[in-house]
């Protein structure tokens, strides 16, 4: 067996008094789909947060690639090869969707300030590269005929194929998912869930779901890690979670909650 | 290649502009009163572009920028008057000392946000202008006396060079990654944008301009005096900007045009002159709160008029 391709030992994170997240382990083989579960407030975004260094745990450390990333900036992250989306879309609104995917192409990219200032040859090939693999990407996600429309334009659930279609155009070796169907109706749903599978087989990918709805992490993880208050409660395959005793408790008491 | 066609009309018209005042001047059918409102139109269409980049293109809120000028202003003064250099290195000279100052400045200072990256330029305006109020070498209150060298050519090619490295920079996966921090720093950082290093680069750029600039204003006048830089000066900077619309290059330019020219006539009328500024500013923010041009530039406006037209 192979090293994980991520690693979080011990992990944790506080925010002032409040523990936000603690003593996780987790692991991620190369090209698994491994879901990630839990309650409302069970620390799953916060988990991504530390995993692209939008936050430094204060416990543990984090390893991609057999390296550590604790400490990097999310910018840093991005180009090992850690890309995201967010839960709250963060699209940028005021530009096109082309100029939304190229953006995230942009560090894998090598011609120069200068040279585009001066318009050397080196700035149009590299633009020009970008703008053919940019529209692939849109034409993955079905987005490649609103490429001139603003982002903020786009029907909610374009916004969201959108927010992947950048991700993906950063070149992730990890893809972070953070419930990327909220809002959705069944049927985009399950167009969506197509796609992620389909990115994942095209592009080599390995993936983390952070996903509300059970069927869907049940049906399409072979993995999946449940957080309740911020610590790991399971771990296992859909069937065993299923059955996990502690997983029915957290999500049992936050109906009764609700 | 749309950019490209749109490009070459672009420059055909400047030149066709250059042309037409050159040989006016020639002629004596513009007088020095016009050839001096010209130029200042110049310089202040660069002041503008070159805070557009840092305001409108990466969205970060400095409001210091005659700080900039004043560096390239003393700093050419100084290579003419007192190093006896010919112009065009007083003029280099002011870009690059603009350009450190900015990296100087902009290092510790654009990693705050809104207000606190305001304040701190703004400060940073002012320490530039009273530290040239007590340095005797250059004249003190009383000023530094300057050659008058500025001329159209200068002034015009000025305001070209400007554009173009602007929107050039703008127009590249480079400017693409300036306003993806100006829409949404997180997501831009997220997406693999260095973004404290982006912020730097417009600023340093914005900053070599307004030092240009600052070197054509210095030449155009005999005398340069600390007041000139004031905040005042920054504001109506940033007046040309926000009036123009936020993030666009052509807004930017036509309300310099636009102001300067006002501005020129109301000289007698100084008071006047900040009441219609003021005006004119609470009507913009009242019926066109993004600025004349929004987000849009010129060629934008005119190929939608051309899609409707033909649409009807
Ligand atoms: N920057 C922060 N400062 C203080 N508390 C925070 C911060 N970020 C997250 N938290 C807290 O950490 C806890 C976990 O939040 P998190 O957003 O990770 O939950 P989640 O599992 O993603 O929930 P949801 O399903 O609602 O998205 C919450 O109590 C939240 O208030
Ligand atoms: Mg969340």
């Amino acid at each position: 067996m192979s090293n994980p391709l991520v690693k979080l030992e011990n992990v944790g994170i506080q925010f002032g008094g409040l523990k936000a997240v603690q003593n996780v382990n987790m692991y991620i083989n190369k090209g698994e789909l491994v879901g990630l579960i839990g309650p409302n407030g069970a620390g799953k975004t916060t988990t991504f947060n530390m995993l692209t260094g939008v936050y430094t745990p204060t416990e543990g450390d984090i390893t991609f690639e057999g390296k550590s990333i604790k400490g990097l900036k999310p910018y840093q992250v991005t180009k090992r090869g850690i890309s995201r989306t967010f839960q709250n879309i963060r699209l940028f609104k005021d530009l096109t969707v082309l100029d939304n995917v190229k953006i995230a192409n942009h560090h894998l990219a090598k011609h120069s300030i200068l040279s585009s200032v001066l318009r050397l040859p080196s700035h149009f090939k590299g633009e020009g590269k970008m703008e053919k693999e940019s529209i692939e990407f849109l034409k993955i996600f079905g987005l490649d005929v609103y490429k001139d429309e603003l982002a903020k334009n786009l029907p909610y659930g374009m916004q969201r194929r959108l927010e992947i279609a950048r991700a993906l155009a950063a070149g992730p070796k990890l893809l972070l998912l953070d419930e990327p169907a909220a809002g959705m109706n069944p049927q985009e749903t399950q167009d969506l869930m197509d796609l992620i599978a389909l990115i994942r087989k095209e592009f080599d990918l390995t993936i983390l779901l952070i996903e509300h709805d059970m069927s869907l992490v049940m049906g399409i993880c072979e993995r999946i890690y449940v957080l309740d208050h911020g610590q790991l409660i399971a771990e296992g395959t859909p069937e065993e979670i299923r059955n996990n005793p502690k997983v029915i408790e957290a999500y049992l008491g936050e109906e009764v909650k609700n | 290649m749309k950019k490209s066609k749109a490009f070459w009309v672009y420059l055909a018209l400047a030149l066709v502009i250059y042309a037409v005042v050159q040989v006016m001047t020639a002629n004596e059918m513009i007088d020095l009163y016009y050839q001096n409102m010209l130029i200042t139109i110049c310089i202040n269409i660069m002041l503008a572009v070159s805070l557009h980049i840092v305001i409108g293109i990466t969205g970060q809120f400095s409001i210091g920028h005659a700080g900039f000028m004043a560096v390239g202003a003393y700093v050419s003064a100084i290579c003419t008057m007192k190093l006896g250099l010919p112009f065009i290195v007083g003029i280099i000279m002011a870009g690059v000392v603009a350009a450190i100052a900015g990296l100087l400045v902009g290092v510790p200072s654009l990693r705050l946000k809104g207000d606190y990256l305001a304040i701190a330029t703004l400060g940073f305006a002012e320490i530039i202008r009273i530290t040239f109020l007590n340095i005797d070498y250059v004249g003190g209150a009383a000023g530094m006396v300057v050659n008058h060298m500025t001329t159209w050519t200068y002034a015009f090619l000025g305001v070209l060079i400007t554009i173009l490295v602007i929107s050039n920079f703008t127009n590249s996966r480079h400017g693409r990654s300036c306003l993806a921090i100006r829409e949404d720093e997180i997501a831009a950082d997220a997406m693999g944008i260095n973004t404290t290093y982006y912020k730097v680069v417009a600023f340093v750029i914005g900053s070599l301009f307004a030092g240009v600039a600052g070197a054509l204003y210095a030449h155009n006048f005999y005398i340069i005096q600390p007041t000139a830089f004031n905040f005042l000066k920054s504001f109506e900077i940033l007046i040309y900007v926000v009036l123009g619309g936020l993030g666009s290059l052509s807004g930017s330019v036509i309300a310099a045009i636009f102001l300067t020219t006002v501005s020129q006539y109301l000289q007698a009328f100084p008071e006047t002159r900040m009441i219609i500024y003021s005006v004119v500013l609470i009507l913009v923010m009242l019926y066109r709160p993004t600025g004349l041009m929004g987000t849009k530039e010129l060629k934008d406006v005119f190929r939608l008029k051309k899609r409707g037209g033909s649409e009807a």
